[in-house]
């Protein structure tokens, strides 16, 4: 029983960097009905930032601010990335969109390359790393951190979308774009906005992510974005409880599958249930099942 | 007819001609290693090892009264890049020896071609048994991964007393695999537990292996990976606060760079150690900071090895026929190595000592030295 409760803990820690990714696609998805395959590249530019913000500065940075201006600095990629890249292509077939970004996403991650070298950089933890003890466990502290800060900016974000003007706006374009503009909302601010919204929680991610793996490298987003796609999937892509829901199920499954069948079977089972869900309940499990407009 | 036939053969005839008119003053060592990428660490300090010695060799009047020439080029680790750069070396360059193929799957790829085209290959760096096995001319200067995994199993059990291990290993890379195999096997041996704990290569997250481990009360950690994945792991055992002694293989070397903290106190089997104080050690440590600014590794300290043995049995053979070289390695005995005396067994591999190296304050510290074993 102790065992699960510790593998649970490692699944939460998996699943909030999940949960924060998957946000990105699902709130994009929502917006524009484009998949973002360049978000995955977002939370390793995200990383890298960090990176520099915490290591090459000539003075130190508090841990707080590392984080916010890395993520302002993902935010403002990921608005430039949109406005290059997506915006032109709005009104073309989605298939087109679809490539753009998947050329995005190889552009990013070359580019990386470029920058920075395919040589990893060494992320160190940028707090404290002895075990908090709680209740007779040791939980390593960053753990704590990742899965009490992105919860609160999931809180956050359920907030501003819920509750506030612009998260109106956003509502509204998600519903029926072409009604939003005759209301008098700025589309483009408001797609701008979801870009800037989603890059800086996937950078939050990459944070985390590094900082838990200890490494940054040009092609470090690949896999977890793939992870967080299907989370979103899975959790309902376009609903940003279901791709909460959805990281976190996906990280608890990985890790229950590494700790009790095989880590052979990681990547078997969480692509197999990709397909299961497209096959069974295409629109996840907070996903509403919208009718085909005639 | 007749005159086609004619044009044919000409042209021919100058095609072949042409092809072995390239510079034939110097003697080429071809270098394969990933130069670039994540691995690029070993393959770096490869190209430098092989290239500080022919710089020496050269200044001391050369092999065969030619001056010797290094040509690198990288592979990423990868098989098929490494088997492109290969070809590169055999027809481009016209390489008289390879040094090379850094990574025993990269050179596992180019081994049957090198075998086809006969040209002598000496793997500084290549410890999968299989690397010399049914191949006359390929020959390595490095012990093999099953003699490293025993050896880390003898000392585990003899000097550690330890009696439960765990075995985390790549399974996706042979060189990981080997060496958990023959630590395990020495285990059976003895009548030892262990328990083998895989993860893949595409892997970044081992907290649910580290969580069984650290719940399984193992004695010790054999981790056989390369430093990659080994800050990785360490660094999250460190978070959990797993409190086990860890003991790695070659692939280690370089560690205590960025994760000298986790590393602390962990022992793993090396080729040679910095602190060693025979003189050819130092020098060499004192020549190739110099050159490089930095310390070498184990792995430059082998690819130096690679060079002048491969210069001696030039020399020995007294011509760059590849049979003579061939013939010219299997009878070496080169003695005044940094990496501990080379001399080849029926297969090619090295009869050589090891080192047991603990990491104390980011610093390598002898620890113990195996004297060599005939297989």
């Amino acid at each position: 029983m102790e065992l699960f409760i510790r593998q649970l803990i490692n699944g939460l820690n998996t699943g909030s960097i999940y949960a924060l990714v998957a946000i990105g696609y699902t709130m994009v998805y929502g917006i524009i009905k484009l998949i973002n395959f360049a978000h995955g590249e977002i939370m390793m530019f995200g990383a890298y930032f960090a990176f520099l913000l915490a290591f090459t500065l000539s003075f130190n940075l508090p841990f707080l601010l590392v984080i916010v201006l890395s993520m302002s600095f993902a935010a403002i990629l990921g608005v430039l990335i949109e406005r290059v890249a997506y915006k032109k292509l709005r009104q073309a077939p989605r298939i087109s969109a679809l490539i753009t970004a998947i050329g995005m996403s190889l552009f990013l991650q070359h580019l990386a390359q470029l920058i920075f070298g395919s040589t990893p950089y060494v992320m160190k933890p940028l707090i404290d790393t002895t075990p908090v003890v709680l209740f007779n466990f040791a939980i390593p502290k960053l753990t704590l951190l990742t899965i009490g800060l992105s919860i609160l900016f999931m809180l956050l974000l359920s907030f501003f979308v819920l509750k506030t003007k612009p998260g109106k706006a956003m509502r509204a374009v998600s519903q029926d774009k072409e009604a939003a503009i005759l209301m008098g909302i700025n589309v483009d601010n408001v797609i701008s906005m979801t870009f800037a919204i989603g890059s800086a929680l996937g950078a939050l991610g990459g944070i985390f992510y590094a900082m838990t793996y200890s490494q940054i490298y040009p092609t470090m987003g690949v896999l977890p974005g793939l992870k967080a796609f299907i989370a979103a999937v899975f959790g309902g892509i376009g609903s940003i409880g279901g791709a909460m829901l959805g990281g976190y199920l996906i990280g608890i499954i990985e890790t229950m599958t590494k700790a009790y069948i095989s880590s052979k079977w990681v990547d078997v089972i969480v692509f197999g249930l990709l397909i299961v869900i497209l096959l069974f309940k295409p629109s996840g499990i907070l996903g509403k099942n919208t009718k085909e407009k005639v | 007819m007749k005159k086609l036939l004619l044009m044919v053969s000409v042209l021919l005839l100058t095609v072949t001609l042409s092809a072995c008119g390239s510079n034939d003053n110097t003697v080429r060592l071809g270098v394969i290693g990933p130069l670039t990428g994540e691995y690029s660490l070993y393959g770096v300090a490869v190209e430098n090892g092989a290239k500080l010695a022919a710089k020496e060799i050269n200044a001391a009047g050369g092999i065969l009264d030619k001056d010797v020439e290094v040509i690198a080029y990288d592979s990423k680790g990868d098989s098929t890049e490494g088997v492109n750069a290969y070809n590169r070396l055999r027809d481009q360059d016209e390489i008289h020896a390879l040094i090379g193929g850094t990574f025993s799957g990269v050179t596992l790829a180019i081994k049957d071609l090198a075998v086809q085209d006969n040209i002598p290959v000496l793997t500084p760096t290549a410890t999968n048994p299989d690397v010399t096995l049914d191949a006359a001319n390929v020959f390595r200067a490095c012990y093999t991964d099953s003699y490293q995994g025993s050896t880390a199993a003898v000392f585990a059990a003899d000097e550690l007393d330890v009696t439960n291990a765990a075995v985390m290993y790549n399974r996706d890379d042979p060189y990981s695999e080997g060496l958990a195999d023959a630590f395990m096997a020495e285990f059976d041996a003895r009548s030892l537990d262990y328990t083998a704990f895989e993860f893949g290569a595409q892997d970044d997250d081992y907290s649910a292996l580290l969580t069984n481990i650290q719940s399984g009360g193992y004695d010790a950690v054999f981790l056989p990976a390369y430093v990659a994945e080994v800050g990785a792991v360490l660094t999250q055992a460190d978070a959990q606060g797993l409190d086990v002694p860890f003991i790695g293989g070659d692939g280690w070397d370089g560690i205590e760079a960025d994760y000298a903290s986790v590393a602390d106190g962990f022992y793993f089997v090396n080729h040679y150690a910095k602190t060693d104080e025979a003189a050819v050690v130092q020098d060499f440590v004192a020549n190739y900071t110099e050159e490089y600014g930095e310390a070498p590794n184990a792995l430059a300290a082998l690819a130096y090895d690679a060079v002048y043995a491969m210069a001696e049995a030039m020399e020995n053979a007294g011509s760059l026929d590849p049979d003579d070289i061939t013939a010219a390695l299997s009878a070496l005995e080169f003695t005044n190595a940094v990496t501990g005396s080379i001399k080849f067994d029926a297969n090619g591999d090295p009869i050589k000592s090891i080192t047991i190296i603990q990491v104390v304050d980011g610093l390598h510290e002898v620890y113990a030295k195996v004297a060599a074993t005939e297989e």
